[in-house]
């Protein structure tokens, strides 16, 4: 009836309609700008270690470069991925083909994998300087993937080895459960055999987990000297709080084989005293990066940026000057021309990026200081060694990525 | 051919031919995405507005495709056109299992049950290696329709997507207006009326059941391969919603308006979203209670209602 | 360390404690869910939404004025008892004509907005919420450690819960209000004002999700997600113990929780999905669920 024909007109309508709703995310590539595009999970669990502070940072690595490379202005576009892995592949594949050039931050290692496979298909850079998930440059390497900064492999060995040095040779995990907490519980594995200590048993809790202690029980009952927390941010977090709460410490001893500043902020000294923290970056290390930061404060209402803000920062720097060098935005030259640099700034020295993707550089172990050693609202860390980069990061030779020739 | 029919097939005509031009002007992988989910609410709509039954559990049949295609297509490399058969019949058979175990529930129950249902599943998933849980299952490749057609073009697939959408759409089509669907209507009108008239109404309803939830696995399987990852939000109860509410915005009473509810929602959530976050979800449940509250009929039924109006109700 | 079928003494108690507590909430969530149900015929979706506000009006109250756990005890149900008044009044009361369905999307759509806003203003990762200081620390029973906050809790919940159903199956007021909703008119014929009794059952259901919320803040943590993580949960619940059967949901609640904390022991990967598998299981046995009457 005629009614059915409204109906169709209407659908007709709507659907011509949301043409002009649509019609900014067209398939072209626009040649006259350099687009940067900050993703990361804005609201959530990850959102105090990268969030709004990675935008900011790539707007200082933007803004100290000039704002203009090879003539053409510099865009930084940003999104949230929710840590969701279709929220964050989705928005990747729409960046790229909107004339994104690189992609940066994402800390999720679900969705770096997932925004690492667009990029791959897509042939287009991808940065990551927050994810820790050690597949990025091993299963999952391509060559258009960046690992920057950190991965579990940096930090969990780092910990473990400090933490059995000190007598926790028995150990449980406590793992979050996706890419990133397997990665993390994997190498320290890997790290805990090698330094003849034993894993005595493991459980997985979901991510973004509320509640605890059920884990912590068992862990408890295992009996294992160290519990190690193979997860981040708000997860580790509750974590120690809920130990503290189920008088699980000080008879077992914990270790956060992830932990950046604004955990132990959050966390304060009282609870988080004694803790080991492996960093690539952190705030205080020299003058440099005291200045830089203390720039990046002025734009954050006084917070101090992670390692995942510095790698950030660090990674669109060196971008940027990539392309310069290279004298195009074509992403196979800039590659080459990435893998060929060394990487100064202000927040690293004499960093590389070898062919598995893989940047390697100075690595630092912390303690985190007690109540009375700090003299400030974030004076938190004390140095107990700096670790070359050739020895923090995974050897070439274990590496399982296809690209590295053996 | 009368005036009204002329009409009609007027309108369809630029219906279809809207279709076929959309990704030269529009991004392709957004018009398939609400293709898929029109698809998905079309056969959603089977079971609410042909026969009266609110299930909130659909996700479980969308997702269930998504992972089983996805499988098969990444993990045992077979074929394109048939991953996608294999994981509607997966949908196929839950939507058995699930319809006997709910069926003979009415309204509220029915809903409910249908929604643990599906979060069972949701839980069964979230812990089974093969979907790779919050990772989500990555990759999967797009591989060749008939061995022959490239799918990897966007554009290429978008011309798939919208026959295997034409398809549903005209399978649907055909079963309202069928002796099955005028059974159907029946029931959903007055069901006492309909058992005192002899018909089996608890098998005409798993019948609808199990027709809706393949369906829907159709429209997952597409959209695992428009994508080429799958993850839990595909079998999250969130999903559910989403679809109830492209049903109810759109209009429960005609066969176009899922198809103007499912558009309009993808294109709320695709725009909205960088602008205002979280604010995404306030909105959609605003429309929500907007719609349960003043239109009742949805997008669709109000033009149509509007149209009686201001014309007359002849024909 | 003395074992019970191959499970340390510790962990098992410390698991079925756990378990017991997770119960507490939902009984109190599936008691207010089953009043509103069992008197308004209306599937409350925002249930777990309004157990969310109750938890952050705590917070909020703590945060900006400095008011402490216990004032919040009272000042939470109430808000959120005043908000279900407001609730009911404008916008269910439209619905009580036209298929119950509609005030399933209604609240459904509800629990949308509520928890938007929520996750806008706050973040979807929580806001810290410490223990009372009385109520800090843990007892050592020898063979396990209770910790002393969660005690309070299943006290508190047995407390309230006993006194509702009492309130309800015992005194007039509940006798009017059971009566309000089988037969209106007779009983509004009898001079009574049953949309006032209405409106007064939906705030008092959803108040006691109110008080659930400040009970939780100081364990669960408070965030804007816990209200939708819980909420299928105590719809299976409320599908076992029986539609509107108030001492049903209170049983079945508690009774559940242990079941989960008793499977997290023995075969943890079930411990999510036990609950649903058992309801499939009622379902396939006994439809009106274990102590529901058919309607």
């Amino acid at each position: 009836m005629k009614g059915k024909l409204i109906a169709a007109l209407t659908g007709a309508l709507l659907l011509l309609a949301t043409t002009g709703a649509v019609a900014q995310t067209k398939g072209k590539i626009s040649g006259g700008v350099v687009k940067i595009g900050v993703l990361d999970d804005m609201s959530g669990l990850y959102a105090d270690i990268g969030g709004q502070g990675d935008v900011v940072a790539a707007q200082m690595a933007v803004d100290e470069f000039g704002g203009k490379v090879l003539g053409a202005p510099i865009q930084v576009v940003s999104a949230d991925h929710q840590n969701k892995p279709d929220v964050g592949a989705t928005k990747a594949r729409e960046w790229y083909d909107s004339g994104v050039n690189l992609i940066v931050g994402t800390v999720t290692s679900s969705v770096a994998l997932a925004v690492s496979k667009v990029a791959g298909e897509k042939h287009r850079l991808f940065m990551d300087s927050g994810a820790g998930s050690t597949r990025l440059t091993n299963e999952d390497c391509n060559a258009y993937t960046v690992h920057y900064e950190y991965d579990t492999y940096a930090t969990g060995t780092a910990t473990a080895k400090a933490v059995i040095a000190n007598g926790g040779k028995t150990w449980f995990f406590l793992t979050a459960d996706y890419a990133f907490g397997k990665s993390l519980q994997q190498d320290t594995t890997n790290a805990i055999n090698v330094a003849g200590g034993k894993v005595m048993g493991s459980v997985l809790h979901p991510l973004s987990a509320s509640d605890f202690s059920s884990f912590l029980l068992q862990a408890q009952a295992s009996g294992a000297q160290v519990i190690g927390l193979a997860n981040a941010g708000g997860d580790t977090i509750n974590s120690v709080k809920a130990a503290s709460e189920f008088g699980i410490t000080p008879k077992q001893k914990l270790a956060a084989l992830l932990i950046f500043d604004t955990d132990v902020h959050s966390l304060g000294l009282k609870a988080a005293q004694g803790l080991y923290a492996a960093e690539g970056f952190y705030w205080d290390h020299n003058n440099d990066t005291r200045k830089w930061s203390k720039a990046f404060g002025e734009r954050m209402k006084g917070k101090m940026p992670t390692m995942v803000n510095a790698g950030t920062y660090s990674s669109t720097l060196q971008y940027l000057k990539a392309v310069q060098a290279a004298g195009t935005d074509d992403p196979d030259a800039v590659m080459k021309k990435l893998k060929e640099m060394t990487l100064n700034d202000a927040t690293v020295k004499g960093g590389k990026i070898r062919e598995d993707g893989r940047m390697v550089h100075e690595f630092y172990l912390y303690q985190v200081k007690s109540p009375s050693e700090s003299k400030g609202e974030w004076d938190i860390f004390k140095l107990v060694g700096a670790i070359p980069g050739d020895q923090a990061f995974q050897p070439l030779s274990l590496s399982r990525c296809p690209l590295v020739k053996k | 051919m009368n005036s009204p029919q002329r009409y009609r097939l007027a309108g369809y005509a630029l219906l279809l031919v809207a279709g076929l031009v959309a990704p030269l002007v529009l991004y392709p992988v957004f018009l398939m995405n609400a293709l898929c989910f029109a698809l998905f609410a079309c056969a959603f709509n089977l079971l609410l507005g042909y026969t009266g039954l609110l299930s909130f559990g659909h996700a479980a049949f969308f997702g269930t495709a998504a992972y089983i295609t996805g499988y098969a297509a990444k993990v045992m490399g077979i074929s394109t056109g048939l991953a996608i058969l294999i994981g509607t019949a997966a949908a196929v058979l839950l939507g058995i299992i699930f319809g006997g175990l709910s069926i003979r529930r009415q309204g509220i129950y029915f809903a409910m049950i249908t929604l643990a249902l599906s979060q069972l599943v949701f839980f069964v998933y979230l812990q089974a290696p093969f979907t790779g849980g919050e990772d989500g299952m990555q990759a999967i490749p797009r591989g060749k329709l008939l061995w022959v057609i490239n799918l990897d073009k966007d554009l290429t697939l978008y011309y798939v997507v919208f026959a295997i959408f034409l398809f549903g759409f005209l399978l649907i089509h055909r079963t309202i207006h069928s002796p099955f669907g005028q059974v159907m209507k029946a029931i959903r009108e007055n069901e006492p009326r309909a058992i005192s008239l002899g018909y089996d109404v608890n098998k005409y309803k798993l019948i609808a059941f199990v027709l809706s939830a393949g369906l829907t696995g159709l429209a997952g399987a597409t959209n695992a391969i428009v994508f080429t990852f799958v993850t839990l939000t595909d079998v999250d109860w969130h999903t559910s919603g989403d679809v109830v509410l492209m049903t109810l915005l759109g209009g429960m009473g005609s066969i176009f308006g899922p198809v103007v509810g499912a558009f309009s929602i993808v294109t709320l959530e695709s725009k909205l979203s960088d602008k205002v976050g979280s604010l995404v979800t306030v909105i959609i449940g605003a429309i929500f209670v907007v719609c349960v509250l003043l239109f009742r009929r949805g997008i669709v039924g109000e033009v149509q209602g509007l149209y009686r109006r201001v014309v007359g109700n002849r024909a | 360390m003395t074992q019970i079928f191959g499970v340390p003494i510790a962990a098992l108690f410390g698991q079925l404690v756990l378990g017991l507590v997770n119960g507490c909430f939902y009984a109190m969530l599936s008691l207010g869910l089953a009043i509103i149900f069992g008197m308004l015929n209306i599937i409350n979706f925002a249930h777990g939404a309004l157990y969310m506000l109750g938890a952050v009006f705590t917070w909020f109250v703590l945060d900006a004025w400095n008011i402490s756990w216990w004032w919040a005890l009272l000042l939470a149900p109430l808000a959120v008892g005043i908000l279900g008044i407001v609730i009911e009044r404008v916008l269910l009361k439209r619905l009580y004509k036209v298929d119950p369905l509609y005030g399933l999307l209604l609240t459904f759509g509800l629990a949308l907005v509520i928890e938007g806003l929520a996750r806008y203003k706050y973040g979807s990762s929580g806001l810290p919420y410490g223990i009372p200081e009385v109520f800090q620390g843990a007892l050592n029973l020898g063979f396990m450690f209770l910790p002393k906050y969660r005690a309070i809790v299943v006290a508190a919940t047995l407390v309230v819960c006993f006194t509702t159903w009492f309130v309800i199956e015992r005194t007039q007021l509940g006798a009017y209000l059971r009566a309000g909703t089988e037969n209106p008119p007779l009983v509004q014929a009898f001079g009574i004002n049953v949309p006032v009794m209405i409106t007064l059952t939906y705030a008092i259901g959803v108040a006691l999700a109110g008080l659930a919320g400040v009970l939780a803040a100081p364990t669960i943590q408070v965030s804007p997600l816990m209200g939708s993580n819980l909420i299928i949960v105590v719809f299976a619940v409320v599908v076992i113990g029986g539609m509107g059967s108030i001492l049903g949901s209170i049983v079945t609640g508690l009774g559940l929780g242990l079941i989960e904390g008793l499977t997290k022991v023995f075969y943890s990967q079930a411990a999510n999905t036990v609950v649903f598998m058992i309801m499939a299981l009622v379902l396939l046995v006994r439809p009106a669920g274990l102590f529901g009457r058919e309607k």
